[in-house]
């Protein structure tokens, strides 16, 4: 059915909304169950910088995809009954949005919610516009409603405002007013003074909007539905004139209630420039007193300030009651709309167990926070690699000699030549082309008992050892008696007489520093027995960082949670976290020498394939 | 927002370097415009502009001040140093014109015109709804008058330009013979500068045609800002100045520092630090009303400020507008005590609980000041999440110490303003 010009929406009409304003969306949608709408008024979304795909909202309990399109031609192509377009483009483009709207014959209507496009594009726009036949309206509003058939973006607020203001169900009285946030106080006015409103557009704040009041009051006056007219002008320019003019050539017949703000301009010694662009008297006849005179003269009733607004509205529509204008309907039933999940958790209405849990960090506040430290503070006090470590691994700012001692060993383990096992590997991939995470992965995964795997290996050995009381000699004698080697004891070239440095370091700094060190004292008794057997099976780098830092972990917390930590495998981290450094070293290495495919060569493997048929 | 008046040096450059650009380089004019600001140092412009110690010149402040001929604040066909002499008599001094009394502190300096009352012109250019309107008038000067009245008019459609012949016989008529042409190709290159760099008002009176060369002597101007990424580069470094007296406070230079800041909106001005009533409102059509309902009671001249905050701006920035009101609010205090007015209507996408967050810890920081100046807090508002934004301002009440009444959507909108001052009296 063809829509009677004085229609810009109804309960059919569907929109497309330029920019990804789900919100928005959420809440158009909202309005249309509330208000029994059998299809939602969003037909798609335009999305200029992004690609085509659909997006996901609810439409009562239901959920229901909205297709995004990339070009409002393809949109318009695809969906030829939709006729408007909420355009929410920035300031920037919303000129040229509108102008590419513009040249869709079916969109009829665009409105504008940005503030500060500039004037003269809009001057041009609107008598682009005239040309054309279609309708502006805004810029600078948040739109309109035809209350129960169709509402513009975020015009009313939220579903519960628009049940309060009985938004959801058409009454008699039409509104336009410049102001977004005002017409939305005004729904609430007509809604406490009257059976409610038929149809309400915000203008916007701008001087020269695309659509001006007395153009929806003419609108008005034609639309059969409407019986009483409502608006709010403001002081500056001289629309206002064109609506005393309409008055007095009886273009407007239906009953007006106006009143026209900023009174208080005469206050001002010097020009005030008000929250709206147009809101400025340059002259008397632009000020609100010169307004509200004129439009009393020529018929329009006109409250004696704001305070009185509602009154006033009252008593038309009474008047229009008693003379049967107008006749009260019964009250629908409303459709309850579901209340969003966040607007109840906000509310303290429902919960839900989280899937998730997390103690050691928190990125949601205004800065990033490792434990109850925000980041700055973590930088304030130096607390270095060791002291974030200690806080994420053990929930704990531990004492600046245990910190450094973490930054020890990372420093310790970060690397050990290109010939292990882990390197060799790192060095094999990065040649075979892969990327730093690929080739860094391929070196890791050799970590294990064999390799770098003694750290906690020797920190457990040793520690259930200490624990069951047994002594040096009795260790040693248990793990001979069962052919084991003992991790951590041992190394490939050095020896008691040609010491590991990085073992020396660590041994002294413990010694020094640790508040005791009764399972490395333990460790060395057991190495003194050892190395009378053999010169080399000395407490290697391994052993002896995974003993110092069961010290650590014991002189720090609890024995339970230092066992713990250890079973968790946080002393094999220190490891990973260490090499890891290495590994990307030699990762860099080998790209940076821009090194080939390694083959490894035939002489250096056994073929000795020995299946028989 | 939108219309911005610019000073007049800065529109007479403007014209001098980009007139020519307008007019196929037919008009030219020459840059001899100096600003004199409080931090210049005028001992060293004479070396930077030869011409000031040649010519003879003309000051007069550049501070948006209308008539200034009539408020003697005008030197004509003086030397530089009768110039620098004049400047320094008034320079950081208060002056009077008309109801309004202001600090001067720009100038501009330009060469002195020799020319007979009968070579000056009036022109403007305007802005309406669907175009342009040219006002022109052969007798133009500062004794031009009644110019609505009088003026020829030349309404330009949007989006199309006046052609010379039309100029000349819609506004030339009375202009003698000789002249019609130069005038109307100058008006001609004018009208394309007032469109293409966004100008929304321009008034040249006069202008003065001496032999083939055309020199504004008067300009009055003002930009649309909301076209700064459009001309902005075009405009040149430009600024723009509050209007003569109505010096922008370091609070108000703050706030409006802090509304570039967001794609919300946050408006202050302060009226009077003395008035006893405050206001902080939600929403700039809300924000008028209120100003308009307490000088409808009464109470005109106890209205501190003017301003509103809108657009849904996050906690932060509502706590550092809150606080700067607060700050400024209870710096002197008043037997009497005093009011603030926290209100707004029904917000159509403000979060009100997470703005009101950010105004209630404002409100606990001045706590001690509050209670010390006596002030009464009423709040009215409604929107989103309304409900929790007054539920955490009545718990406010009970813990601040300061009297705070809080009011709904069920409440009308402006009622708080007579609540707060009726019996006040």
């Amino acid at each position: 059915m063809a829509k009677n010009d004085y229609v810009l929406f109804d309960k059919n009409t569907q929109a497309f909304i330029y920019n990804m304003q789900t919100n928005a969306v959420q809440r158009m949608l909202d309005f249309d169950y509330a208000s029994g709408r059998k299809t939602p008024s969003v037909a798609a979304m335009i999305n200029p910088t992004g690609s085509d795909g659909f997006q996901k909202f609810f439409f009562g309990l239901k959920e229901v995809l909205v297709p995004v399109y990339k070009s409002m031609k393809h949109a318009a192509a695809k969906h030829p009954n939709v006729d408007v377009m909420i355009n929410f483009a920035s300031f920037r483009s919303a000129a040229s949005s509108t102008e590419e709207a513009f040249a869709i014959p079916q969109i009829h209507t665009v409105v504008i919610i940005a503030e500060g496009v500039p004037e003269r594009r809009m001057r041009e726009l609107t008598a682009k516009a005239k040309k054309l036949n279609k309708i502006i309206i805004g810029p600078a509003t948040v739109g309109g409603i035809v209350a129960g058939q169709f509402k513009i973006g975020n015009t009313g607020g939220t579903i519960e405002n628009i049940m309060d203001s009985k938004l959801h169900r058409p009454g008699s009285v039409g509104f336009v007013s410049k102001s977004g946030g005002l017409s939305n106080e005004a729904y609430n006015i007509v809604a406490q003074n009257t059976d409610g409103l038929y149809e309400g557009i915000a203008i916007g704040g701008d001087r020269f909007p695309g659509s001006t009041l007395l153009d929806h009051l003419l609108r008005f006056e034609k639309n059969p539905e409407i019986k009483m007219l409502v608006c709010l002008g403001e002081v500056g320019g001289s629309d206002e004139y064109t609506i005393v003019e309409a008055l007095k050539k009886k273009q407007i017949t239906k009953p007006l209630v106006m009143w026209v703000t900023g009174t208080c301009s005469k206050a001002f010694k010097t020009e005030v420039q008000f929250g709206h662009a147009g809101a400025k008297a340059g002259s008397e006849a632009e000020t609100a007193d010169a307004k509200n005179a004129a439009l009393k003269a020529a018929g329009a009733v006109v409250p004696n300030s704001f305070d009185d607004y509602g009154e006033k509205i009252a008593q038309v529509y009474k008047s229009l009651v008693k003379k049967k204008v107008i006749t009260p309907k019964p009250e629908p039933t409303p459709v309850k709309v579901p209340m969003d999940y966040t607007t109840a958790v906000k509310a303290g209405l429902v919960r839900r167990p989280a899937n998730f849990i997390s103690t050691i960090s928190d990125d949601r506040g205004e800065e990033l926070k490792y434990g109850c430290l925000e980041i700055s503070d973590v930088f304030k006090r130096d607390l270095g690699i060791g002291g974030v470590l200690s806080i994420l691994w053990f929930k704990k700012l531990l004492p600046k000699y245990a910190t450094k001692f973490i930054e020890m060993t990372i420093m310790v383990t970060a690397d050990h030549g290109p010939a292990v096992s882990g390197a060799h590997n790192t060095i094999v991939a990065a040649r075979a082309g892969k990327d730093l995470i690929s080739s860094l992965v391929s070196g890791m995964l050799t970590i294990g008992p064999r390799f770098g795997g003694a750290i906690d290996g020797a920190a457990q050995l040793f520690s259930e050892a200490y624990d069951a009381g047994r002594t040096p000699q009795q260790f040693v004698d248990d793990m001979k008696a069962k052919g084991a080697n003992i991790q951590g004891i041992g190394h490939r070239v050095k020896s008691v007489h040609n010491p590991d440095m990085r073992v020396q370091i660590i041994k002294e700094y413990a010694k020094k520093q640790f508040k005791s060190t009764p399972l490395l004292d333990y460790a060395l008794e057991v190495e003194k027995i050892t190395t009378s057997k053999k010169d080399n099976l000395i407490l290697n780098v391994d052993g002896c960082i995974g003993i110092c830092f069961a010290d650590l972990l014991r002189s720090e917390f609890s024995k339970e949670e230092a066992d713990m930590y250890i079973k968790l495998g946080a002393l094999n981290g220190l490891f990973v976290l260490g090499r890891s450094i290495g590994l990307i070293g030699h990762f860099l290495d080998q790209k940076r020498l821009k090194q080939g495919l390694y083959r490894h060569p035939w002489d250096d493997i056994a073929y000795m394939v020995d299946m028989k048929e | 927002m939108a219309q911005k008046a610019i000073r007049e040096a800065d529109g007479k450059r403007m014209i001098a370097r980009l007139l020519p650009e307008y007019t196929n380089g037919l008009y030219t004019l020459t840059d001899k415009y100096v600003t004199v600001g409080p931090g210049t140092d005028m001992k060293k412009l004479p070396t930077q502009y030869k011409w000031l110690t040649k010519d003879k010149l003309v000051v007069k402040p550049d501070q948006l001040i209308k008539r200034r001929g009539k408020s003697k604040l005008l030197l004509l066909n003086a030397s530089w140093p009768e110039a620098e002499k004049w400047i320094k008599e008034r320079m950081s001094k208060p002056v009077t014109v008309g109801t309004v009394t202001g600090i001067l502190d720009h100038f501009i300096v330009e060469p002195f015109i020799p020319h007979n009352q009968q070579d000056e012109y009036y022109l403007a250019i305007l802005s309406k709804r669907d175009g342009d309107e040219i006002l022109f008038h052969h007798e133009g000067g500062i004794n031009v008058g009644d110019i609505d009245a009088k003026a020829s008019r030349l309404f330009v459609p949007i989006g199309t330009f006046p052609k010379t012949s039309e100029i000349e016989s819609k506004l030339l008529q009375k202009v003698p013979r000789e002249r019609q042409s130069l005038i109307a190709g100058f008006i001609e290159g004018m009208f394309k500068f007032y469109a293409d760099l966004n100008y929304t008002y321009l008034e040249i009176n006069p202008f003065v045609v001496t032999g083939r060369t055309i020199i504004p002597l008067d300009l009055a101007a003002k930009l649309d800002d909301t076209a700064e990424f459009v001309s902005g580069r075009k405009w040149g470094g430009i600024s723009f100045p509050s209007p003569f007296g109505r010096q922008l406070s370091a609070e108000e230079a703050y706030i409006a520092d802090l509304d570039s800041k967001t794609g919300a909106s946050l408006k202050l001005t302060v009226l009077n630090s003395e008035g006893r009533v405050w206001t902080m409102v939600a929403g700039g059509g809300a924000s008028v009303i209120y100003a308009d309902t307490i000088t409808d009671l009464g109470f005109m001249s106890e209205m501190a400020n003017y301003g509103e905050y809108s657009g849904d701006p996050n906690e932060e920035f509502t706590y550092l507008y809150a606080k700067t009101i607060l700050d400024l609010m209870t710096r002197k205090k008043n037997p009497k005590g005093k009011f603030l007015l926290i209100g707004g209507g029904i917000a159509n996408f403000t979060d009100v609980a997470n703005t009101f967050k950010g105004i209630v810890r404002a409100l606990r920081e001045y706590q001690k000041k509050l209670q010390e100046n006596k002030v009464k807090i009423y709040v009215r508002r409604g929107g989103p999440n309304y409900k929790e934004g007054l539920r955490i301002m009545r718990e406010l009440g009970n813990e601040l110490g300061v009297p705070i009444e809080v009011y709904g959507p069920e409440t009308h909108m402006t009622k708080i303003v007579s609540m707060a001052l009726k019996g006040d009296k």
